[in-house]
């Protein structure tokens, strides 16, 4: 008869959970360039500063644009066009991920070694 | 009897398929993208405690199939396959134990549901950095769960009996 409690109970522990993890520091500072993976190798590196467009993959199709010190997918013909509806991203950390074609594009920071660190 | 048995896990699938499909169009793209609500848990959780875990679990298996190859794609597949699964396990579980009602089961199958995906997505794309965006997920799990566990509360108690 009690198990409405419980329920109750459950669900603050996890907001709870949630929240703490919120509070964690996160990086969130205007990153340099934007890193693009593949099966988590790296396949490219562009600075946020100079605009541009590379198109990655020709089968498997993603547009990338920098502009304005942002990055966006802007074109894809991965189905679900998820990655494209993230839209841009700029603050260190952030990433755009496109499952379908194995693809992550990451906002990485100023120096070309503390990404890591920065950015988990 | 056969076909009333047929036409009740056909309803359920049917409607699985539509709630996964209202699913497409309310994606938490700001999270993880791919990763879903989980809003067809309802009749997951509904046929846990109406029909028991084993067709629930078929139902799911279905549902899972069924949505990859009507909207999603391979990597779609074992995304959701993950996270159903997980989220079938500690469902059914909980609901065994009866440790909780519908809707801290319901919850911790939603939460279940998104830590399963981001494993997933973990693996797949090799980084640690999908963890980035656990908060987030925990947070639209709870909040999911809360929503489908209420609903499911009423259909399980409002839905006549249609076993015999
Ligand atoms: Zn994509």
């Amino acid at each position: 008869m009690k198990r409405w409690r419980r329920d109750l109970l459950l669900i603050a522990l996890l907001l709870a959970a949630a929240l703490t993890l919120f509070l964690l520091p996160r990086p969130s500072a205007a990153g340099a360039a934007v890193l693009v993976l593949q099966d988590g190798e790296e396949i490219g590196r562009y600075p946020l500063s100079e605009d541009r467009t590379v198109s990655i993959g020709e089968e498997a199709y993603n547009l990338l644009t920098i502009k304005n010190g942002a990055a966006a997918v802007t074109e894809a013909n991965c189905g679900d066009h998820t990655c494209v509806r993230t839209g841009w991203i700029d603050r260190t950390g952030e990433q755009i991920i496109c499952l379908p074609h194995r693809l992550m594009i990451k906002v990485v920071g100023g120096g070309s070694s503390d990404w890591d660190a920065v950015a988990w | 009897m056969k076909g009333r048995l047929v036409a009740r896990y056909g309803l359920l699938t049917a409607l699985a398929m539509v709630l996964s499909y209202i699913e497409t169009l309310i994606p938490l793209s700001f999270a993880v993208p791919g990763v879903k609500l989980g809003l067809a848990n309802l009749t997951v959780i509904f046929a846990l405690y109406r029909l028991g875990p084993k067709p629930a679990a078929a139902l799911s298996l279905l549902r899972v199939a069924l949505v990859s190859f009507t909207f999603g794609n391979a990597y779609s597949f074992w995304y959701s396959l993950a996270g159903a699964v997980l989220s079938f396990l500690i469902m059914a579980l909980l609901r065994r134990q009866d440790w909780f009602g519908e809707l801290g089961v319901s919850v911790a199958g939603g939460v279940c549901h998104n830590i399963g995906q981001i494993a997933v997505a973990a693996i797949v794309l090799r980084s640690t950095a999908a963890a980035y965006y656990l908060p987030v997920l925990l947070l639209s799990g709870v909040l999911t769960g809360m929503a489908v566990g209420a609903a499911a509360a009423v259909l399980i108690r409002r839905i006549p009996p249609f076993e015999r």
